[in-house]
């Protein structure tokens, strides 16, 4: 059989073993709906009323500050698009970065767009950092929302939210301006970084069932006790009114475990996959000319390798690896359908040439070395075979 | 940022196979080009053993291809066909094949050549999915300017045939040339563009062909 080395992660990982099996009774024997009035519903209703206590003990919250969603996409559209509009008597500025996820960046601009509210895209620096100074001279007396991610799906890069949200918390305070929130997207870090709200000092965190391990279609989103949501969903009384609709339920019970076994695990992980993080990005910069590792040197998850190839187009080559059962993206999964380049590594002020060239490898529980030697070795002669079909010579200063 | 993906004109989906099965990916003949492309210009060629060199495209719009053609001067057919081209699956694959098309039987005359459209190519490779449409557009386009450079250099100058402008929006009868002058005037954004040419407003489908000339004609005369 051909060898099969998955590394993208980022984009989905498979369903551990432990969270399964704590999910397959409530697809069938436990199938009651938590809002039923008899044992099967009241079973239902304990056991999610149970995970959300697990959750929230791992976040260092409270149980109702966690609300079920269907995954990440919903949670930031929820968080941005429910506080601007319940809030937006207090100010009609929001902040944000250029490279966060679209979940964000499209809601953003809807706000923008449709809804009369202004909108600041901070500009993150070559290595896709944005700076508390940043953020801070951002902000305005009307402003309500800084949305911030924790950790960039692309390349990697890890934001300062401690320190933003720390100054956040000041600058709200020293203002008198409480309507003044901040959320991040945290869907990348759960496998990696500390997710205690409080040390956080965020406002609003979401995260993603199966990004951790955990199941699809199952998400939810922190909101500090306090904090009023316009729904998106009407229809019941679900998740405070505020989420309506019948709970997934097998979905909460297994992202109860993932989320409890990927912060039980992160700091060994982590441990793990640097090694061989490290050997990729020095294997391929040792074997191939003209690269560029895009995202910051240090500050970034341990899984995370985004590499431009300069002079060939980075689908060509998924398509060249994935023939050599090797998987990978250029950018995002989403972007991969469409044409553009990646937003993210344009917005490190890269042209489109080496946006167009970037492939994301991204490693996970799977990975091993004899992984990370196989595409070592498999890599180099078919960025070759394709440089020579190209006529693109870019820039030697983008090489790095 | 993105946009709803709706096929071009003339394709039905993604990849449209003989038996009608659509999917994402490419179809073995595609593949075939993809993994094995022919007639690619090697390193080491000189590029003056070529009598003709069309170019098309530019990097930043994910595209750029070149061709170089030896022309027999007596039959002005197409002897070698050589190429090199900065793209995706598809632009790699629809160029290999039209190498093929274009010197199979002894060679396309330089007349027949010209009229080698980009459904020949498709057809030839079995379909393709329907954003990459635009690839094998590039490639037919790069030949017919090999082809004029080809009578250029031989002083044939009525033989040249200057590009007709290319319809993008049937509905609004928004050509290519109309999206260039609108950025050439300073619309820079897809909205301001719709505004000078109602381009897409009552064809959405062509929008993300749009959004790529906007970029590329930016790109040509701001360079950004």
């Amino acid at each position: 059989m051909k060898r099969q080395v998955y590394l993208d992660h980022a984009a989905t990982t498979p369903m551990l073993p432990e969270v399964l099996e704590v999910m397959l009774p409530y697809l069938n024997e436990d199938f009651g709906n938590p809002s039923s009035f008899h044992s099967l519903g009241k079973k239902a209703k304990d056991d999610i009323d149970g995970a959300r206590r697990g959750i929230a003990e791992i976040l260092h919250a409270r149980e109702d500050e966690i609300l079920f969603t269907s995954g990440g996409t919903e949670s930031d559209n929820l968080a941005l698009l429910g506080y601007a509009r319940k809030n937006q008597e207090q100010g009609k500025h929001l902040i944000t970065t250029k490279l966060e996820h679209h979940a964000v960046l499209e809601a953003m601009m809807h706000l923008e767009k449709k809804e009369g509210f202004e909108v600041t895209y901070l500009e993150p620096d070559r290595e896709g950092l944005v700076s508390v100074e940043q953020v801070e001279s951002a902000l305005r007396p009307d402003t309500i929302l800084v949305s911030i991610m924790y950790a960039n799906n692309e390349i990697g890069t890890i934001e300062p939210i401690v320190e933003i949200g720390n100054m956040i918390q000041k600058w709200r305070e020293a203002h008198g301006r409480p309507a003044l929130k901040f959320h991040t997207d945290a869907c990348q870090a759960s496998e990696y970084l500390s997710l205690d709200v409080e040390k956080l000092h965020v406002d609003m965190l979401t995260l993603n069932g199966s990004k951790m391990y955990g199941p699809k279609g199952i998400g939810l989103l922190y909101v500090k006790r306090g904090i009023k949501l316009q729904p998106l969903l009407f229809g019941g009384a679900q998740e405070k009114a505020i989420r309506p609709g019948t709970e997934n339920v097998a979905g909460i019970i297994g992202m109860n475990k993932a989320l409890e076994i990927a912060q039980r695990d992160r700091e060994k992980e982590t441990e793990r996959l640097l090694p061989l993080r490290e050997l990729l990005e020095r294997g391929i910069q040792e074997k191939i000319t003209k690269t560029r590792l895009n995202g910051h040197k240090t500050q970034r998850l341990a899984n995370n390798v985004n590499i431009s190839f300069m002079d060939i187009e980075g689908e060509a080559l998924i398509l060249y690896l994935d023939e050599a059962g090797i998987y990978t993206s250029t950018g995002s999964a989403c972007t991969s359908a469409s044409l553009d380049p990646s937003h993210v590594i344009l917005a490190l002020g890269l042209p489109y040439e080496v946006a167009h060239g970037s492939i994301r490898f991204t490693l996970g529980r799977s990975t091993t070395q004899e992984d990370i030697d196989y595409v070592i070795q498999t890599l180099p002669p078919l960025v070759e075979k394709l440089r020579s079909l190209s006529p693109v010579k870019v820039d030697p200063k983008y090489f790095v | 940022m993105t946009h709803a993906q709706q096929p071009d004109p003339g394709t039905k989906g993604d990849v449209i196979t003989k038996n009608g099965a659509q999917s994402w990916f490419y179809t073995d003949v595609v593949k075939d080009h993809f993994f094995h492309p022919r007639n690619f210009m090697m390193e080491d060629a000189v590029e003056s053993d070529y009598n003709a060199i069309g170019k098309i495209g530019s990097p930043a719009c994910g595209d750029e291809l070149r061709v170089w053609m030896k022309v027999d001067p007596q039959t002005e057919r197409i002897v070698e066909f050589r190429w090199k081209t900065f793209g995706c699956g598809s632009a790699i694959a629809s160029t290999s094949m039209a190498s093929e098309i274009v010197t199979e039987h002894g060679g396309m005359t330089l007349e027949q050549a010209r009229k080698l459209k980009p459904m020949d190519i498709m057809d030839r490779l079995g379909g393709l999915p329907a954003r990459k449409f635009h690839c094998s557009v590039l490639c037919d386009k790069a030949l017919r300017d090999a082809i004029n450079d080809y009578y250029r250099r031989t002083e044939q100058f009525d033989k040249i045939v200057a590009e007709a402008a290319r319809l993008i929006d049937p509905v609004a009868k928004v050509t290519d040339h109309d999206i260039e002058e609108a950025v050439l005037d300073g619309a820079h954004t897809l909205e301001l563009v719709q505004q000078k040419t109602k381009v897409g407003i009552g064809n959405p489908g062509c929008l993300p062909a749009v959004e790529e000339l906007i970029r590329f004609y930016r790109e040509k005369y701001f360079g950004a």
